[in-house]
């Protein structure tokens, strides 16, 4: 993807955009926002990447600015300040995403991935998810693997539901908590594994080929080996 | 700006000679009015008056004849000039027969058989008369000098604008009593806001205990200044715990990268450095939450409060929590049918919630009990746990940051749970209950009518 960053902090900036094209993406970096919006208007790009706080224009004006052009480009919002509230102003402007600092890069990476995706417009609306041999009938609201029926609670459907909207990328255990339950804080105790491997039960459990993967450091992925 | 000076720009001063000005104008209209009105009455009478004398007259000389008339306006005192009432009967010739006016009136206004005698040299009237004429061409004046009514009207009006000009005299030096008491109140206000901006944050604003508006005004003022000092001292307590807290933890990171260094085995660096990952994730954890604490505690509503159904929030944390109790073989119930609709944000609700289902989950042991409640009769939500609960002389300070009971060292956590928990019930006027489950831990949060 071709990505802009925009972000005045430069040792932050080159440790994101050192690790973008690591894993393959050409991105575009300028320190300050009065450059990031004439980037941004100017250029074509996948996938843009702001941050809040920001000499001259800051990350917010950026966002409505093109959002005001009709450029419905994805935009990841960084920022430091990480109240609910700021998150919701942050997503009210015109983000995407909303990522607080400090991250982990591989919370930073999924995200930008998982956004790229919606950003290629694949039909979102889908009635029916499928991976493999795995189907989930958002309509019917029925799983079936290998044509099996499989029985879900509701929030497990909803799990089941994102990871397939996403599948083939990692989700971290925070993007679940966030779009899957809505919460925007840390539990203390990591209830996210223990839903997961709730669901691998489920999902898994009986087949030869598992489906739900655990990626170290990072989260999950659902999708072949 | 001298003391005068301020005083004639007050509000109180412009206030009162304000009214001074539309009370005088309506003084001196209320008098004018009297004045007229009166005026025109008095002529009315002494008219009535002359009409029904000069009737009589003209009777008596139709019974009497001419002498009978002559000698009735002589006993009616018709012969001595300057009287109150004029009189004057003439001849063919209009010569004088009788009366005290020796010639007819001159330079009279004549209307409808009244003469109106003006007054040489002055606008008005000095007297009103009718005259008749009589068979064999006799004429028969009658009159009255107004001028007696007159001395009474002017007397009256003097005493009138004399009585205003001290009502007005008075109005100015009262407005400036009342002024000058004002400003003095306001003044002394304004001496302890200025102390009090210069950072003597105790300070508070003099009453005078006469529970007027003004009194109120500075009551209230002062109980906002009790909130400032409040938060400021709670920002600076929280500001100096978070430099305590974080001190430890960042000397020990640095402290086992420093030992790191020493060494040159390739992977045990690698190990340290993921330790001191983890160890950074777990600071900033602890710097969330110490965040958020703060910020409940602040009492700060930035995010809108909004109507939030507590029974929909205790299910959503619920079934958060199910799997992980499922896992840790501990029976975990939630009663939470009924809605129970309060006043407030979402977000720190379900954090305060699953902070009290994850340290129940996390200290009842296998086989024990864990149960969610939401009573709308009560406006409570409480979360019970058959676990070893909190001695009655600790639960107060399992309520303070960092607070872990000795007995939980050994268990994951950063002790700043129930604190959070506590502010959030503080920014919900919820009052936190911690009580014996007998046995385990039961924490109520009841919440105050809606």
């Amino acid at each position: 993807m071709r990505i802009l960053l925009v972000e005045d902090d430069a040792e932050a900036a080159s440790y994101i955009a050192k690790g973008l094209q690591e894993v393959g993406h050409v991105v575009d970096h300028v320190g300050n926002g009065r450059d990031g919006l004439f980037m941004a208007m100017s250029e074509r790009y996948d996938m843009m990447i702001l941050d809040r706080m920001l000499p001259h224009v800051d990350g917010l004006s950026i966002v409505k600015a093109i959002r005001a052009d009709n450029n419905a480009t994805p935009v990841l919002v960084l920022s430091a300040l990480g109240n609910v509230d700021d998150r919701v102003n942050g997503l009210r402007a015109g983000g995407d995403d909303y990522l607080v600092k400090p991250f982990a890069f591989a919370e930073l990476l999924a995200r930008v991935e998982a956004l790229g995706r919606r950003g290629t417009g694949e039909a979102a609306e889908a009635t029916v998810l499928r991976v493999e041999d795995l189907e989930l009938d958002r309509l019917a609201r029925r799983v079936t693997r290998a044509g099996k029926s499989i029985e879900l609670q509701p929030r497990e459907f909803r799990l089941l539901e994102y990871m397939l909207r996403n599948s083939g990328r990692v989700v971290t255990r925070t993007m679940l908590l966030e779009n899957v339950w809505d919460y925007h804080f840390d539990p203390q105790t990591n209830l996210i594994d223990v839903h997961i491997s709730r669901l691998r039960q489920k999902i898994d459990k009986g087949f030869e080929r598992p489906l739900i993967h655990t990626v170290r450091g990072a989260g999950y992925r659902l999708g072949l080996e | 700006m001298d003391w005068s000076s301020r005083l004639l720009r007050t509000t109180a001063f412009r206030l009162s000679l304000s009214y001074l000005i539309i009370f005088t104008a309506s003084a001196v209209t209320l008098i004018a009015v009297i004045y007229l009105t009166s005026n025109a009455l008095v002529e009315r009478q002494i008219m009535e008056t002359i009409a029904a004398e000069i009737r009589g007259l003209s009777d008596q000389y139709r019974e009497r004849g001419l002498v009978g008339l002559a000698e009735l306006i002589h006993e009616r005192g018709g012969n001595q000039p300057g009287r109150q009432s004029l009189y004057l009967l003439t001849g063919e010739d209009d010569r004088p027969i009788a009366g005290n006016l020796s010639v007819w009136p001159r330079d009279v206004i004549e209307s409808e058989g009244w003469l109106r005698v003006p007054v040489r040299g002055q606008r008005g009237v000095d007297a009103i008369a009718r005259w008749q004429s009589l068979p064999g061409g006799y004429r028969l004046l009658v009159g009255r000098s107004l001028h007696d009514v007159r001395e009474v009207q002017r007397a009256v009006t003097r005493a009138m604008f004399l009585g205003l000009a001290a009502t007005v005299v008075l109005g100015i030096v009262g407005s400036f009593v009342m002024s000058r008491q004002i400003l003095q109140r306001i003044e002394g206000v304004n001496a302890s806001i200025r102390r009090i901006t210069r950072g003597e944050i105790s300070q508070r604003l003099p009453r005078n205990g006469s529970d007027d508006e003004f009194d109120q005004l500075v009551a209230n003022v002062n109980a906002m200044l009790d909130q400032i000092e409040r938060l400021i001292d709670s920002i600076r307590a929280v500001s100096d715990n978070i430099a305590h807290d974080l001190r430890t933890p960042l000397h020990r990171l640095r402290s086992r990268i420093d030992v790191a260094l020493m060494g040159d085995d390739a992977g045990e660096l690698r190990a340290t450095l993921e330790q001191t990952l983890a160890e950074a994730d777990n600071l900033l954890a602890t710097f969330n939450a110490l965040l958020t604490i703060a910020r409940a505690e602040a009492g700060a509503r930035l995010g809108e409060f909004g109507s939030v159904d507590l029974a929909v929030v205790a299910h959503d944390v619920c079934e958060l929590y199910e799997p992980l109790a499922e896992d840790r073989g501990v029976h975990l119930t939630c009663a939470v049918a009924a809605p129970l609709p309060v006043s407030g944000d979402r977000h720190l609700l379900s954090q305060a919630l699953a902070n009290l289902l994850d340290n129940a989950a996390k200290y009842t042991p296998p086989g024990g009990r864990v149960g969610v409640e939401v009573d709308p009769r009560r406006r409570e939500v409480v979360v019970w746990d058959t676990g070893p609960g909190v001695p009655a002389e600790a639960r107060e300070k399992v309520l303070e940051r960092f607070s872990r009971l000795d007995a939980t060292r050994s268990t994951p956590g950063n002790g700043l749970g129930l604190s959070l928990v506590a502010a959030v019930a503080r920014l919900h006027d919820a009052r936190l209950l911690l009580e014996d489950n007998q046995p385990g831990l039961r924490v109520r949060l009841v919440f105050p009518e809606a």
